[in-house]
Formats: structure tokens, sequence, C-alpha cells
């Protein structure tokens, strides 16, 4: 059928060194005493560290450009970007959660390998140019997931989150593989680009259609737009703080990826059909996540629905496919996102006082005067989050902002900015607990991993907000050419 | 002086915010008085650098000057572009005075949090400074909403009873304002480059800088500019806050502290104005001359005039009071504006300016006998004159500087506001002048029953007078009011061409000088008597 060059495995060096990295996780893990876990937590670093060093030299490959594996799998700039955040996202979940591994009574091990394997399947997804490749790379990165919402096993919580995770999660990859399945019969082809030559000359059908909306839904739910989103609260709130933060960056982040090559490489002639579904979408998907986050007095849940909202946004940019702005805007959003929605969650991770449980908003009570420079970074995740200039988050939304105006949808803009003005509610309930309300516990400790993601994280936030021209030179480089 | 070589507008902008950051990096915490003489030291320092640039400006000149430019954010047509004429002149001025006023006022007032406070407030002046150097829209935005969030801060921790309530009320209201103009930008932007919507673009290099934006905006289609006008407009006249908009005002004067207060009447507010003088007229001249856009900013100015002096009229408390005599106030900046006329225009700024400085003195001589009383209720008071004669005198010099009184600066740009008002239409005028008898009532009332009479509570009899350096916060305010109110030409000298400017634009050309403005040159040497109909016209 066809033929596999070793070059072909040469660009999938990072690929294949994160899956062995990951294999060695669990093989080192059943010689070490819990007192040690530390170390694979060192482990899990460095291999990420390896895998980004891999994935530059990938990049600087000439190589590159075709597609390997009989077309199913590209390492474009686009992808490249993706594979850079996917790293980043699970380099920042690994140093958040080795303090919560080293305390948690349940092996170590086999939660980063977990972790290691999510991140090849996310890896797989943004390259993914085959229907059939990026079910299968969607797959490897949900199970992992799955597994990891419930890792405190013993616990109800989490394991009702991994539950729920599971059963609406294996629902929508349902969904999607139908949708494929679908699209796969009228055209009879798997392949991205050829399925876009195909349908360009393929009369609009019912039959299509439906498939193409069921591949949306399934995305959607992977991204938690509305009305797809109901999990995120109940599975960001039992499951540990950093695999929550984890699930907040990465497998969206991926999810994203995805939605976006698959609509704007194969889908771009249907963007009249699809185009008002997303609108619609993101409509209620900024509404709900912001008017539900303004009732919550529990911190990771006010985050999942501030995640949704965020969501939202980033459709904004998804639906401005046709424009410059639209891609750019989303890959920009993405970054910003990432940067700012996992400091704020590790902020939760350092305040947690009672092992994995909720936290509310009263336990950032003068946080000010037990941490100051942790209050300080938390509100500029904050003001971040609100789209305060200048901040990550500001440049993100304004890209957001311009790709909905230019690709005319003038409407979803005002209702988008409305809704920020509203978001900035909610944040700042966070915000005036940490500066005007009375300490309720002592001085707070930090370790050294949390500090050096909430560094990581500020840095970005604040790098990205005030100096951006960099990265926003590289991002447009990023877009996906048609 | 010969700024040219010097970037003497980003000196000024980010002194304070050095400053700011050496607090917070070197200043121990414990040593609070050491803070506070920094922070006095930084303000000051800003005010001597600042000052030079009164006389090194050109009067003589159109467009900007002192200008500086970089490109920030290339991708986008982002510059780093800084730049002043007359109008942002004065402004500036303001702010870095009442910078130094701000900082001496509070040495007793705040007693917890004395770092972060002192940090906060030179924070906000770096953001406010540049709010009035910025000559690029994008820039404009940045510091115009990162301005929010020491102001937020500085309610809600320093303030009073309701001090949460109201800094999110502040934060969220002017935040939403903002945001929709933030749309309007967006547009411009597109209308600038590649059009939108159905609108087609005029697909010039992408830049946010105001002057090619103003031109740009000047070129669009009627109803076009009507919707970006609303757009900006909702921004503005939060911020200034115009009725019906004003109710986030009184709660975060009132729950403010007294530097917060002086801050937000003396310079937060003004950026609204400043925005309409600075945007909304040049760039939607079409819209603003339409006459239901006129109808409805001149009835809004008009209710605020009339309905905020009455509200005023009724308050118990004196900050409250305070506070609502600005609605009142600003409608009258409101009104001048929008009477799109030279007198109106120029009446209009150097209100904003008055404004400042009389209604920032009273918030400051509220707070005074706040510290020593800890009540603002005017019930609590009563014969104040006799325990604290000088404090009395400021009081009546501001309080009458406040509603008008010939020979002190409100008189001035209430009068040249009404002349110009009056040109347009009698009634805008009848009505404003309501709004100054009214005006005169509540002061005068509010000076009667806490001043005036026997002592009727005890615990006043003992009140000390002001300390020197209470006096030295209040002594600039009054020289400046009497200076204004004497002779006012510099200040009209500087704002002339830049008013001219924006009144050729939006084409009061079809206005009659007003007669009246010769008759204050003669008296005062005050208002020129710049024909409107001349745009442009140099005077001899």
């Amino acid at each position: 059928m066809f033929t596999t060059k070793l070059s072909d495995w040469i660009l999938l060096a990072p690929e294949l060194f994160l899956t062995a990295a990951g294999l060695l996780m669990l093989g080192i893990s059943v010689f070490l005493s819990k007192a040690r876990e530390e170390f694979l937590g060192f482990v899990a670093t460095l291999s990420v560290g390896i895998t980004g060093a891999l994935l530059t030299w990938v990049a600087a490959r000439p190589d590159r450009k075709t597609p390997i594996l009989a077309g199913s799998f590209v390492v474009d700039n686009f992808a490249l970007f993706f594979k850079g955040l996917v790293l980043l996202s699970l380099l920042l979940a690994i140093l958040a959660s080795v303090r919560f591994v080293g305390r948690a009574p349940y092996p170590g091990g086999e939660y980063y390998a977990l972790l290691l394997f999510s991140g090849v399947g996310m890896l797989f997804m943004v390259s993914g140019n085959n229907l059939i490749t990026i079910y299968v790379a969607l797959e490897t990165m949900a199970l992992s997931s799955y597994v990891l919402a419930g890792y405190f096993k013993g616990e109800i919580k989490s394991t009702e989150a991994a539950m729920k995770y599971f059963i609406l999660g294996a629902f929508s990859s349902g969904v999607l593989l139908y949708g494929l399945s679908l699209v796969y019969g009228v055209a009879g082809k798997m392949g991205l680009p050829e399925l876009a030559k195909l349908l360009s000359s393929t009369e609009r059908s019912n039959l299509l259609m439906l498939g193409i909306l069921l591949i949306l839904a399934g995305l959607l739910f992977k991204i938690a737009a509305v009305p797809f989103h109901v999990w995120t609260p109940d599975v960001y709130e039992g499951s540990p703080t950093p695999v929550a933060a984890f699930f907040s960056v990465g497998p969206k982040v991926a999810a994203y990826a995805i939605l976006a090559r698959i609509f704007y490489v194969a889908f771009p002639k249907f963007h009249a059909d699809w185009g008002l579904v997303v609108a619609l979408v993101a409509a209620a998907t900024m509404i709900l996540g912001n008017v539900a986050a303004l009732l919550q007095t529990n911190v990771k849940r006010l985050l999942a629905y501030s995640s949704i909202a965020n969501a939202g946004y980033a459709l904004l940019g998804v639906l401005g496919f046709s424009t410059e702005w639209g891609l750019w805007g989303v890959l920009v959003y993405l970054l910003a996102y990432t940067f700012m929605n996992f400091g704020a969650f590790t902020l939760v991770i350092l305040l947690e006082t009672k092992g994995y449980a909720g936290e509310s908003v009263s336990d950032f009570n003068g946080l000010a005067q037990r941490n100051m420079p942790a209050a300080m970074v938390m509100l500029l995740f904050l003001l971040s989050l609100a789209g305060i200039p200048p901040t990550a988050g500001f440049i993100g939304k304004y890209y957001l902002f311009t790709a909905a105006m230019k690709a005319g949808y003038a409407w979803l803009a005002v209702l988008a900015v409305v809704m920020s003005a509203v978001s900035l509610f909610y944040y700042f309930r966070i915000a005036s607990a940490m500066f005007f309300s009375e300490a309720a516990g002592a001085k707070l400790q930090s370790s050294y991993t949390l500090n050096a993601v909430v560094l990581i994280c500020a840095v970005g936030t604040l790098v990205i907000g005030v100096a951006p021209q960099p990265f926003l030179a590289v991002l447009k480089s990023c877009v996906l050419q048609p | 002086m010969d700024f040219s070589h010097i970037p003497i507008l980003s000196i000024i902008t980010y002194i304070p915010l050095f400053g700011a950051l050496a607090i917070v990096f070197l200043l121990p915490r414990e040593n609070a008085r050491l803070i506070k003489t920094v922070a006095t030291f930084i303000a000051v320092l800003d005010f001597v650098v600042s000052l030079p640039l009164w006389w090194a400006f050109d009067r003589a000149r159109d467009g900007y000057q002192f200008v500086e430019k970089a490109s920030w954010i290339p991708s986008l047509g982002v510059d780093y572009h800084f730049g002043i004429d007359g109008i942002s002149l004065v402004l500036i001025l303001l702010t870095t005075l009442m910078g130094v006023i701000a900082i001496v006022c509070s040495f007793t007032a705040i007693e917890q949090r004395q770092k972060e406070y002192y940090v906060l407030l030179l924070l906000l002046q770096t953001f406010m400074i540049g709010t009035f150097c910025c000559l690029d829209l994008f820039l404009f935005y940045v510091f115009w909403e990162v301005m929010l969030v020491p102001m937020y801060f500085l309610i809600g921790v320093w303030g009073g009873q309701r001090r949460l309530y109201a800094a999110i009320k502040f934060f969220l209201y002017t935040l939403a304002g903002s945001v929709l103009m933030l749309l309007g930008i967006i547009a411009l932007y597109f209308y600038n480059t590649t059009g939108f919507l159905s609108y087609k673009g005029l697909g010039h290099a992408p830049t946010f800088a105001i002057e090619t934006m103003t031109a740009v905006a000047q070129q669009m289609p009627a109803n076009l500019q009507i919707w970006l006008f609303f757009a900006f407009f909702l921004g503005f006249a939060i911020k200034v806050p115009m009725f019906p908009f004003h109710t986030w005002l009184p709660d975060a004067h009132t729950e403010a502290p007294t530097a917060g207060s002086v801050i937000l009447a003396a310079i937060l507010l003004k950026m609204g104005t400043y925005g309409f003088v600075r945007f909304s007229l040049p760039m939607f001249p079409d819209a603003v001359r339409h006459p239901k856009v006129v109808g409805i900013m001149v009835t809004l100015s008009l209710i605020g005039i009339v309905y905020g002096a009455m509200v005023t009229l009724v308050q118990k408390d004196m900050k409250r009071l305070i506070a609502y005599s600005s609605v009142s106030h600003l409608g009258y900046v409101m009104l001048g504006i929008f009477a799109l006329n030279m007198a109106g225009v120029q009446g209009g700024i150097l209100q904003m300016i008055n404004h400042g400085i009389s209604t920032g003195a009273l918030f400051l001589l509220v707070g005074i006998i706040y510290e020593r009383r800890h009540t603002r209720m005017i019930s609590e008071y009563g014969g104040l004159a006799k325990p604290m004669p000088v404090f009395a005198t400021y009081f009546l010099i501001m309080a009458l500087s406040s509603m008008g009184l010939p020979l002190l600066n409100g008189f001035i740009g209430e009068f040249t506001i009404l002349q110009g008002a009056f040109a347009k239409s009698f009634w805008w005028a009848f009505c404003a002048a309501t709004g100054i008898v009214l005006g005169a009532a509540y002061l005068l009332w509010l000076y009667q029953r806490v001043f005036f009479g026997e002592v009727t509570n005890p615990a006043n009899e003992k009140l000390a007078d002001l300390t020197f350096r209470e006096q030295l916060t209040l002594a600039p305010l009054v020289i400046l009011a009497l200076w204004i109110g004497l002779y006012p030409r510099p200040i009209f000298d500087v704002i002339r061409r830049p008013s001219e400017k924006i009144v050729a634009i939006v084409g009061g050309a079809t206005m009659e000088a007003p007669a009246v403005a010769s008759r204050v040159d003669e008296a005062g040497g005050a208002v020129p008597s710049v024909s409107a109909d001349a745009p442009g016209a140099v005077r001899p």
C-alpha cells in the first residue's frame, strides 16, 4: 500500500522519544520507593526537555515540508507551534505536580507516564493530516486523561470526575467517529487535502452536512463549548488540581489544533454552513461561561467556567478562518491562555490545604499579607484573563475581537467585549479576597518547582503583553496556508 | 529650552513608575517615614521636570510638540507615539501638581500598608500622564485601561465603609464603557486598511496614529461615524461621568481615601472630557454636527447640570455633596464642548482645569476635617469658623471658586461656556444658568451649616486649625484659582490653537464670534476673541 522511508521515522523522533520516556518512567518507578519519587519528576521534566530539543531539530530539517506516512502526518509550522505549546503545558503540568505527587498516597510513576502518554497523543493530534490518524491520536490523549482525572482512586470526587469524563468523553468520541464515517461515506477519502479536493467538486448534501455537524459536535465537546461543557466544572473540581490545570490547557489546545485543521483544510467550502453554528455556539459559550462563573464560590469551578468562557472567545478566531486574523488570533490567544490560565491554576495548587479538595474563593483571603509576591502574580493572571492591558490576555483578546469584526460578526464582537467586562467581576472577587480581606492563615510556603511554574507563566503573560511583536511575527508564520 | 533631543514626555511619564519600582524593591516596609519622603521627592521631581514644558511649548505652532515615536508592535501597526498639544499640556501640568498634593495630603491620613499606598499613587500618576501624552490609539487604550487598576486598589484597600462595592462598581462601569470603545478603535483600524462588514476600506497601511486616524475617520460615511461616535461616547461618557452614567461617581468618591478623591476629581474625570475633545469631536464631525446627536449630548449635559445640582442640595454627607457637585460641573464642560464653537470648547477645556482645582481642593478640605473628627456628616458640624479660622478661609475661597464667583477661576470657565451655549440657544444658557444658581445655593448652604453660628457640637470646640503641611497642599490651588480668575489669558493662549482646529473641523464655521467674548477680553484680558468663522486665523 504505502512505503515508509527511514527519513519518515526521523521526523517522528520527538513523538517516539516521548513514548519511550513514558515507558521508561513506568519501568523506573518499580524500583523507587515513595520517598524518592521526586526523581521521577526530574526524569519527566528532562524527557520533555529532550523532546523539545528534538522538536527544534526536526523544525530545522528541510525535509519536514512533505507529509510523511502516506500523507497522514505533517510537520508544518502550524503543527510545530502546537507541539511546542503541548510540550509547554506538559512541562508546566509536571513541574506543578512534583509536590502533590510526593504527598499523595498513590504511585507517582504511572502518573507521570500517563501525563507523557497523553502528551504523545496530543503531539500526534496536532500533526494529524488524516481523519483516522486524528481520531486515534485523540483517543490516545483522551484515555490517558480519563485515568489521570481519577488518580485519587480512593476519593469519591476524583472517581466521579473520572467516570463523568470517561462516559461523556467516550460518547463524544462516538459522535465524532460517526461524523468521520459519514464524511468518509460521502467522499471515500480519509486524507484532509484529498477530502478538500474532492469536496470542492461535491454538491452540498444532507448526509455530508450531518457528518460535518457531528464532527463539530465531537470537537466542541473537547474544547468544552456550550452545550457540550457540562463535564468541565465537575471534572476540574474532582481531579487533582495539577491535572485540572493540565486539562484546561493541553488537551484543549490540541483540540483547537484539529478543529482548525479539519475545518480549515477539509471543509472551507462549507464555511457558510458551519459558520452560523459556530457563531451561535460561541455566543452561548461566552454568555453561559461568564454568567455561571459569577455564581461560583469554588475557585476550581470558577476557573472551569472561566475556561469555558475562554473557549467561547477563541471560537471567534475559528469563525474568522477566512481572514488573515482568524487563525492568527487563535494561535496568539492560545499561547496567552496557556500561560495565564495555568498560572492561575498554579496559585490554587499553591494554596491547597485539604489534599486535593476544591478550594473556595475565601481561601484566597488575605493572600497579600501571607505572601505578597504570590498575590501579585495572581493579580497579573487575573488581569490577563480579564483582558486588561498590558498583559498577554489583552493582546490575545484584541486579536480575537479583531477577527470577529473582520469576519463580519460585529454582534459577536460586541457580545464578547461586554462579556469580558462581566468576567472582571468574578476574577476580581479573587483579587479583592487577596488584597482587601484579612489573612486566614500563616505565611505561605511555596516549593521550587511551583515557583518555577509561576515564574514561567508570569514572565510569559507579561512579556507577551508588553513586547508582543516577536511572538506575533513567529505566530503569523505558523498560520495554516490554504 | 530645547527638548528636541530628550524624550521629555517619556521622562515625565516614567519618573513615577521607576520611583514606584525603587520603593518596592529598595525601601523596607517598616520605615514609613522614608517611604513618604522618597514618594514626595519623586512626585516633586516629576512636577519640576514637567514645569519647563510650559515655557518650551510653542503656542503659535499647530500640531503636536515634543513628539517621540518608535515602533512598538509593527504587526499591528502600533507605535509608541507620544506628543502633546496645548490641551494635553495643561492637563499634564495639572496631573503632576496634583500628584504631589495627593501624596503630601496622605501623610497622616493613611496609617496602614503605607508602602503599597504610595507605590499605587505613583503608578497611577504614570498611567495618567501617559494617557494624556499618547498619540497612538492603541497605546492610549492601554494606558486608559491600566489606569483603572491602581485606582481600584486605592479605593478598595484604603477606602471607607462600602469600599469593596465602590471599588468594583468603579472598575466595572468604566471598563464596560471602554471595551466598546475598543471595538470602535478596531472598526477605525479596518476602515483605514482593508474594510469590514459592508464598508470598503481605504487600503492604507495599518496604523493607530491619532492624526491619521482622525483624518481617516472624518471621511467615513455619516452612519458609520454615528455608530463609532456612540462606541467612543460610552467609553468617555461613563468616565466624565455624564448623566445617566454617573451613578458610580458618588460611591467611588465617597468611599475613596482623600487622595483618591482628589485624583479622581481632578484628573480621572478629565480623561472623559479629554476623550471627547481629542477623539470624538475631531474624528466624527458629521456625527457630532448631527442635530439629533447634539440634541442628545446637550440634553444630557443640561440634565446633568440641573439634576446634579438638585441632588447635591439634599446631601447630608459633605464628601457625597461635593461628589454630586462634580456631576453638575462636568455637565458644564460637556455643554461647552458640544456648543461646538470657540467659546464653548475653550470654556469647556478651561473648566476642566478649574474643576480639577476647585473640587480637588474641596475634597482635600473635607479630608482634613474628616481626619480630625472621623465623620463627614454636615449635621455633626457647625460654627467651625471659630476653632478653625484658617480652614474656614480656605474653604470659603474654594467654595466661591467652585460656584463661579468673579475674580476666581470658576467664573471664567462657566462664563465662557455660557457664552458659547448662549450663542447656540438661549434655552441652553438659561438652563445652565439655573445650575449656577443652584450651585451657589448648595455651596453657600453647606458653608453656612458647617462654619457659621455657634459651635453646637462640643466635639468641635477644640479642633486644631490647619497645620503647615495641610496649608502647603492647599496654597498652590488657591494661587492657581486666583491666577486663572484674574488673568486667564496664558491658559487660553495655550489651548487656543488646538481648540481652533477642533472647532474648524466640527464646523462651528457658521457661528458668530460671541460678542460677549470681547467684553471679557477688554475687562480681564481674558477670552480670545478669535472669531470662530475664520478657522486657523492667525491672531495678530
